[in-house]
């Protein structure tokens, strides 16, 4: 007890003003999702282990809690420090099962095999879906996405990195599954910004 | 149970949480707010909590305010356009003490308004959520009363219903007979319920720069609108969507092209009709427009004057 263990760490880096940081977070969340390709700025407000990011930490500390089961990829379940982590400071059960899942954090997207194995919720409750959060390098200097949908003036670009594989072709099956589908949320350094499933991508062809 | 009693006396209003609502409560408020902007006019069930007032009163969309607000938000409440009616008042006195924050009743300044059946004249802009107070959120209720089967009417895109309904209106009165909570198809999928305003505000609806978020406390349902979205009032080719046309302007601004309440001045017949929105009638007539009806002498106490 008198040293701090590598162990000990997962009880600190929670937020320190839960009542003010979980609404900041989310307001950013929610005008992301809101106005999808939009980019906003994450206040650095919580310290996990690594890989788990700031801002991929910020969004699930202020999402989940006991009632949405959490699943990790895994490039975060190397170790138990980031499980520990979550189950700690949200009080979320971690599953292994990505159809179970009501989140999923993403360390290394550019593994992730398929966005299908999650819950894409069903026709007649579409919201029992999972909302998946890539962590990403950079929203704005990998390769361009030309969006467009609700929330989108016109169209938009975004420009995450890294990314799945097959990743217009993989959202393009999400989009055709609506009301369907997964929500992206897409967490970049200090940042966040979304694609719901109703945005749709506009394959650059000329 | 004298322990507790004698704990929660000694407690004063200032042990609440911030804007009421504990912070799993918001949560899961929060988590259906996303779901509902990611699946434009669906209803996602939620758990709706008792509030310290009578479902009915906004419930909904207080919780849907409590959810969202922040320290730095501005908050106007308006109910039927108006700023200064019982029920704004006591939304707008109800955030001001349990979040401590700013509110105004200039449309342009605040950041969260919350509305019980009116879009305000004055056109939103970006960076502004419109939170509306819901009674039915289901559009097909009065039409089909259980819940199963209006499910799976949305599950399957099934709204010929709604149509049929619209028609009767034209077979039975000659027109869409339809004021208020007249349907929308929310981006070519959803038929969502506007919540009771006016047809004059559906086009106000369509491509909003203002986020709009739906809150119904009794039913639990809370449904969203993101901005730039394509709203559009269900009609057909020969009895086109149409809004209500006033004949004469506002009696106090002189206001045109605007909803205007009618009313009463004695009992014999006697009539004016004025801005429902009050934040713009008054700014009107402080820029010096003036109704038929408005008194001669300067207005200098507007609180008194209404």
């Amino acid at each position: 007890m008198a040293h701090s263990t590598p162990a000990a760490s997962i009880y600190e880096g929670g937020f320190a003003d839960p009542v003010g940081a979980s609404q900041t977070v989310f307001r950013a969340l929610m005008d992301a999702m809101a106005r999808p390709g939009t980019v906003h700025a994450l206040p650095a407000v919580t310290a996990p282990p690594a890989p788990l990011t700031a801002s991929a930490s910020a969004l699930i500390a202020t999402l989940a809690d006991a009632d949405t089961p959490v699943w990790l990829d895994p490039a975060l379940t190397k170790t138990n420090a980031i499980k520990d982590w979550i189950v700690f400071h949200t009080g979320a059960p971690i599953t292994a099962y990505q159809s179970e899942a009501a989140f999923a954090v993403v360390a290394a997207p550019q593994s992730l095999s398929a966005l299908n194995g999650f819950s894409l919720g069903t026709q007649e409750f579409p919201d029992r879906s999972t909302s998946v959060i890539l962590q990403v390098t950079t929203l704005t200097e990998g390769v361009a996405l030309t969006l467009e949908g609700p929330g989108i003036k016109d169209r938009t670009t975004l420009a995450p990195a890294p990314m799945p594989q097959h990743f217009s072709e993989q959202w393009m099956a999400n989009r055709q599954a609506f009301p369907r589908g997964i929500d992206l949320i897409l967490a970049g350094p200090g940042s966040v910004a979304a694609m719901p499933r109703s945005t749709r991508l506009i394959r650059k062809e000329a | 149970m004298t322990a507790p009693m004698t704990e929660t006396n000694t407690q004063n209003l200032a042990s609440y949480n911030f804007a009421y609502l504990d912070e799993q409560t918001k949560r899961m408020i929060r988590r259906a707010i996303l779901k509902g902007i990611a699946i434009p006019g669906y209803q996602v069930p939620f758990a709706s909590r008792e509030m310290p007032m009578p479902y009915g009163w906004g419930t909904g969309g207080v919780q849907v305010t409590a959810a969202i607000i922040g320290r730095d938000d501005v908050l106007k409440v308006i109910d039927q356009g108006a700023d200064d009616t019982t029920n704004a008042v006591s939304i707008r006195a109800f955030f001001a003490k349990t979040a401590g924050v700013a509110t105004t009743t200039a449309t342009p300044d605040a950041t969260i308004i919350q509305t019980r059946h009116r879009i305000p004249e004055t056109p939103l802009h970006a960076g502004q959520v419109l939170v509306y107070q819901v009674p039915i959120p289901e559009p097909l209720r009065f039409l089909e009363p259980r819940e199963t089967e209006t499910r799976k009417m949305h599950a399957l895109e099934e709204y010929g219903l709604m149509h049929v309904k619209l028609y009767e209106d034209i077979a039975r009165n000659g027109r869409i007979a339809t004021t208020y909570a007249y349907p929308v198809k929310v981006e070519g999928r959803y038929v969502m319920d506007p919540s009771p305003t006016p047809k004059f505000d559906n086009p106000k609806m369509h491509q909003s720069e203002a986020l709009q978020l739906f809150g119904a406390g009794r039913e639990k349902r809370i449904y969203a609108v993101p901005p730039h979205t394509n709203v559009v009032s269900l009609d057909f080719e020969d009895h086109p969507f149409e809004i209500q046309h006033f004949t004469e302007p506002c009696a106090l601004c002189g206001a045109e092209q605007v909803y205007l309440d009618e009313v009463v001045l004695d009992d014999k017949g006697g009539r004016m009709f004025v801005c429902s929105d009050t934040h713009h009638c008054e700014s009107r007539r402080a820029e010096g427009h003036r109704g038929a009806l408005l008194g001669d002498e300067p207005v200098v106490e507007k609180e008194a004057a209404i």
